[in-house]
């Protein structure tokens, strides 16, 4: 037994998917402490938004002037222009150059010779051709596009503006106006604003916190996984050692029922089991126990054909002359034979819990939605909610990535056990 | 015992009938794909007999030995122990049956539990004679004098796992383990066959030794014909699930009646003949 327990530590799948398993639940663990607070807490007024450190302008508007910094760096014009003369704008300018750009004196331009990336192109061309005094042939409506679209890019290089926000006066009972001057040098010290939230995952459609709920999830479904698993696996093992100890019509009558659940398909059953418990009645642990209930299985049939090699042994013979009971005799002298080979089924129902709650979730058929957050209920809102038409790749990538790596790294302790305890599998 | 009273003992008059069998039949499977392991067998035997059961593989001996010791159920027949139809329906009596019946397995690599430290083989026989009750020390006593009896040291043996022995020391354990039992019956079968040429001497003799010691009857399985004439006082051989020819080992050996036994006795390899000669000879003349 010791000299096993060194050959799964040494087993490079085995800690490979030990150490993926551990740094999760570590995650698990720390990431609440951390950041507190309840998961399904909606914080956002929008939905979708994408990951990164949000601050509030409010607050960066209202520095002290102590508080404002003003520097003069490099490559801070281009950033501006890279970041502020967006795309819709640029086409509009190459429309115009393209359309308008030809007039008496000054050459035309074809659309090959404009790149729209090229922003610096784009800007000495507008500057060169353009005449807010022209009307060519344009509609009012049209050439005011134009106009404005003229002050935005001069906008890009105002050196000084005024910006107005207002302040909710508590005793007047209406918004004072306030105005500060903001100038293109002006600096704020990210840490001295007064409110800010990171965001590392954005926000889902509910506007919530996706890598608090996703944590959450992680710790519900595992939850999930172990208690499905473990159920599983007791029903399993108890049936197959007697079945396969006892025999005769005991084993008949297992194995009638075993046989019975294995031609009815375990998702069927597990999708009209959980719709006739009903969505209100349906916590996380509800559908554990329901997942348990139907995936009993195939490790009862697999112990009932190891115990019934295990039985006609001179070992189990030897122990009956030695007049021990049979309860004895299954847990000292059966159970020993059989539990690494329990031990590997319990991982895998472990896995194959957490991804039937997924598929029973994305169904709509998980735990009720107002309690705790799952990795199936993740995905089920991801997809009821459209996240990935409207580009909300954090929505649903993290929750897959995770699932993905919870079963992976089991499946690779699934099979790091194995080599260990079947020698026969192992590779060179 | 003195000599006196072992030859008194053994003798053909004072013989009283130990384990005996009428129509024991063992059925396998049913309908088309019934086997029939043992057929019909009967047959008496005596206390302090040493008896040899020989046949090839698949003739019925180890169901036959299986049903004697209660492990498997007896399709037809009755079997008498000490003269009285055994009755083994509870697992009281079960106990109590095994108390004077007892075996010895062929494979010793799979007779222990390799979980399991292999005192508690040891302290399971004297629990089972109902030593539970003694003190440590009296346990390790009687651990330690089962064990010299077998000439191994209890002490390299306490606190090892099965898997740390040879099949030798493995095996010669199996017969402490009988040492501590006495039971009345033994069923050896084929103690010697997975065992080394050098050490199947020691453990027969052992078993001899331990014979002569607790006055047992020792049932001893085997496929090879000179172990069983080498050894035993009767000789049963069994073909197909039946007893084809028994008798004193001088009889069937030196005088053979059925063809089967004669085969058999061809078979035994001869140390001055090479193989192939013998195998020849199997075919022009059977000894008469």
């Amino acid at each position: 037994m010791k000299n096993h327990i060194r050959q799964v530590l040494r087993s490079g799948k085995f800690m490979t998917g030990f150490i993926i398993i551990m740094l999760i639940l570590l995650l698990v663990a720390v990431y609440p402490l951390l950041n507190p607070g309840n998961p399904l807490e909606m914080i956002g007024y929008n939905s979708f938004v994408k990951p990164g450190v949000y601050f509030s302008l409010y607050d960066s508007l209202d520095m002290e002037s102590r508080h404002v910094y003003r520097f003069r760096l490099e490559g801070a014009d281009e950033l501006r222009i890279y970041n502020k003369f967006g795309t819709e704008d640029r086409i509009a300018v190459k429309e115009w150059l393209v359309r308008y750009g030809e007039r008496e004196g000054v050459p035309g331009l074809t659309e090959e010779e404009i790149d729209v990336d090229d922003r610096y192109q784009l800007l000495d061309l507008w500057w060169e051709h353009y005449d807010p005094t022209l009307r060519l042939g344009m509609t009012i409506a049209a050439s005011r596009v134009y106009q404005r679209l003229d002050a935005r890019v001069a906008g890009i290089f105002n050196l000084e503006d005024y910006n107005v926000y207002t302040i909710w006066n508590e005793e007047l009972e209406e918004y004072e106006v306030h105005q500060t001057t903001v100038v293109n040098d002006d600096y704020v010290n990210v840490n001295d604003i007064a409110n800010r939230i990171w965001l590392p995952l954005g926000t889902e459609n509910f506007g919530r916190d996706v890598m608090k709920q996703l944590v959450h999830a992680i710790r519900t479904s595992l939850m999930i996984g172990l208690v499905a698993g473990t159920i599983a696996t007791a029903i399993g093992l108890l049936l197959g050692l007697v079945a396969g100890y006892v025999g005769g019509i005991v084993d008949d009558i297992i194995m009638f029922f075993t046989n019975l659940f294995t031609v009815i398909p375990g998702i069927v059953l597990l999708i009209l089991i959980s719709y006739s418990i009903g969505q209100e009645q349906r916590g996380a642990m509800t559908v554990a126990v329901v997942i348990g209930l139907t995936s009993w299985i195939w490790t009862a049939r697999s112990v009932r054909s190891q115990v019934m090699s295990l039985r006609s042994r001179d070992h189990v013979n030897l122990s009956k002359l030695s007049g021990h009971s049979m309860p004895r005799i299954v847990v000292r002298d059966i159970l020993p034979y059989v539990a690494s080979y329990v031990v590997m089924a319990f991982v895998l129902q472990v896995s194959s819990g957490i991804l039937a709650e997924a598929g029973l979730s994305m169904l709509g058929l998980g735990p009720k939605t107002t309690d705790v957050p799952t990795l199936g209920l993740m995905m089920n809102w991801a997809m009821r909610y459209t996240a990935h038409l409207m580009g909300a790749w954090w929505a649903y990538y993290p929750v897959v990535g995770v699932i993905a790596l919870i079963s992976f790294s089991l499946n690779l302790m699934n099979t790091g056990l194995d080599q260990v305890f079947n020698p026969q599998l192992r590779e060179g | 015992m003195s000599s006196d009273n072992i030859e008194k003992a053994y003798s053909k008059e004072n013989r009283e009938l130990c384990l005996s069998g009428k129509g024991v039949t063992k059925v396998f499977g049913f309908g088309n794909r019934k086997t029939l392991a043992v057929d019909n067998v009967d047959f008496e035997f005596y206390t302090g007999d040493l008896i040899s059961i020989v046949g090839e593989s698949g003739s019925g001996k180890t169901t036959l030995i299986k049903m004697l010791l209660g492990l498997t159920s007896v399709t037809d027949g009755k079997i008498f122990f000490m003269g009285k139809e055994r009755d083994i329906r509870t697992r009281q009596k079960k106990k109590e049956y095994w108390k004077g019946i007892q075996a010895i397995f062929q494979d010793p690599f799979s007779s222990y539990n390799i979980f399991n430290k292999i005192d508690s083989v040891l302290l399971d026989c004297i629990h089972m004679r109902g030593g539970r009750r003694l003190k440590k020390k009296e346990k390790i006593e009687m651990m330690r004098e089962a064990c010299s009896f077998v000439n191994l040291k209890f002490d390299e043996m306490t606190n090892k796992y099965p898997f740390e022995l040879s099949g030798g020391q493995m095996q010669r354990l199996m017969i402490a383990r009988i040492f501590l039992l006495r039971p009345k019956i033994l069923l050896a079968d084929e103690p010697t066959s997975m065992i080394d040429a050098c050490s199947r001497a020691t453990i027969l003799d052992m078993l001899l030794k331990l014979r002569d010691e607790i006055g047992m009857m020792i049932i001893f399985i085997t496929h090879d014909m000179g172990l069983a004439y080498y050894v035993s006082d009767t000789v049963y051989i069994m073909e197909k699930g039946k007893f084809v020819e028994y008798g004193s080992a001088d009889e069937v050996v030196l005088n053979p009646k059925a063809e089967y036994t004669k085969q058999l006795l061809n078979d035994v390899p001869k140390i001055h003949d090479p193989w192939e000669f013998s195998r020849n000879r199997r075919e022009v003349t059977a000894p008469d």
